[in-house]
């Protein structure tokens, strides 16, 4: 049996930066599969990420969320990045966990991406699962995790690059 | 924890041994059944990740270990959004004739060139004294206010037998050549 399951690339920041970009990523695998924790240095800013490096209006997004007291649905559309978190600003507290499923990635269809977001502030946060569409026929060559408001992300921060070949 | 630290690095960057990929199909266009059969019994788990899309319209495709077609062989729960409201629904035995766990875009209904996707576990496949749980995480974003789904769903599998092969249906048309699904093992 092939191995299927590899790291193609991991990185952690020593310093307060505005993104982790994975770049130059090969064709060679079915999906890929990213891990990120994070947290944010200012208010204001909610994860999304981008591909290569675009930032038009090409992304929408739908969500299913619970806040620790009720559960709610939401979606976006013609988004000028994939909203990882619809609901919340990202905290600067305490640090969250993504984990990031990007179908078909060299492919010719459009691009789904499905992730998780696991964020507790022990009093705060909330739990949800995303469905993300970039609208491209383009094979992804770079990822780009970053804020929508641009804030940076503090030092620690890491995000690892996986990725899955199927038979 | 030293020990942890050292295990970290004995391990970085060396790819997964556990993760295994078994076998993976495309759809044709002219039919809307997948099989996997010959399934190795030598996994903890399995996984099948995948985009589909079917030649008409959206909707639920299933999943049935070794093709059990019996409706008193499955419950299902499920909770889903989409993009305003959420809903929870479940079926005891009697109605379902195998486990949902998977959404597909429809060529017909949807932008051409959208898939769903999929991510769905089944653990402990090959005991023989359980039954057998899926757990499936799947959806899509159609860039409209409607026509957005995303789903988890919980289907049980009364049965103790192993599973040997998985045959997926769509519920209506065949799979586009848009479609890729791929079997995984866990060890």
């Amino acid at each position: 049996m092939p191995t299927t399951y590899e790291k193609i690339a991991t990185t952690t920041l020593s310093s307060a930066t505005s993104n982790i970009t994975f770049n130059s990523i090969p064709a060679t695998y079915t999906d890929l599969r990213i891990v990120w924790v994070y947290k944010a240095v200012s208010a204001g800013n909610t994860a999304f990420l981008q591909f290569n490096s675009d930032t038009a209006s090409n992304y929408s997004y739908t969500t299913l969320y619970g806040t620790g007291s009720a559960g709610g649905s939401q979606r976006s559309t013609n988004n000028t990045g994939a909203y990882l978190v619809s609901y919340a600003e990202a905290p600067t507290s305490e640090w969250q966990l993504q984990t990031i499923d990007i179908f078909s990635y060299a492919g010719s269809t459009f691009k789904t991406l499905l992730n998780t977001y696991s964020g507790d502030t022990n009093g705060g946060g909330f739990i949800s699962r995303g469905v993300n569409l970039w609208r491209s026929t383009s094979a992804i060559t770079s990822v780009a995790l970053k804020f929508d408001a641009g804030g940076n992300m503090p030092s620690g921060s890491t995000a690892t690059l996986y990725g899955i070949l199927k038979a | 924890m030293p020990i942890l630290g050292t295990l970290a690095s004995q391990f970085a960057g060396k790819p997964f041994t556990s993760f295994e990929s078994i076998a993976s199909a495309t759809g044709t266009g002219s039919s809307g059944t997948i099989t996997f059969s010959s399934i190795p019994q030598t996994y903890s788990s399995l996984q099948i990740r995948c985009v589909s899309q079917l030649s008409a319209t959206k909707g639920y495709t299933i999943v049935k270990p070794n093709n059990d077609s019996s409706t008193s062989n499955y419950t299902f729960h499920s909770t889903y959004g989409d993009g305003l409201t959420v809903t929870s629904d479940g079926y005891v035995t009697g109605s379902l004739g195998g486990s949902y766990s998977i959404y597909s875009t429809g060529a017909t209904s949807e932008l051409s060139d959208n898939v769903a996707a999929t991510i769905l576990d089944i653990h402990d496949y090959a005991s023989t004294n359980k039954y057998k749980t899926f757990c499936s995480f799947t959806g899509y974003s159609n860039n409209q206010s409607t026509n957005n789904l995303i789903f988890l769903i919980s289907t049980l599998w009364l049965s103790t037998s192993a599973i040997s092969s998985l045959t997926i249906e769509a519920q209506g048309g065949n799979f586009t050549t848009k479609t890729t699904i791929s079997l995984y093992g866990i060890k």
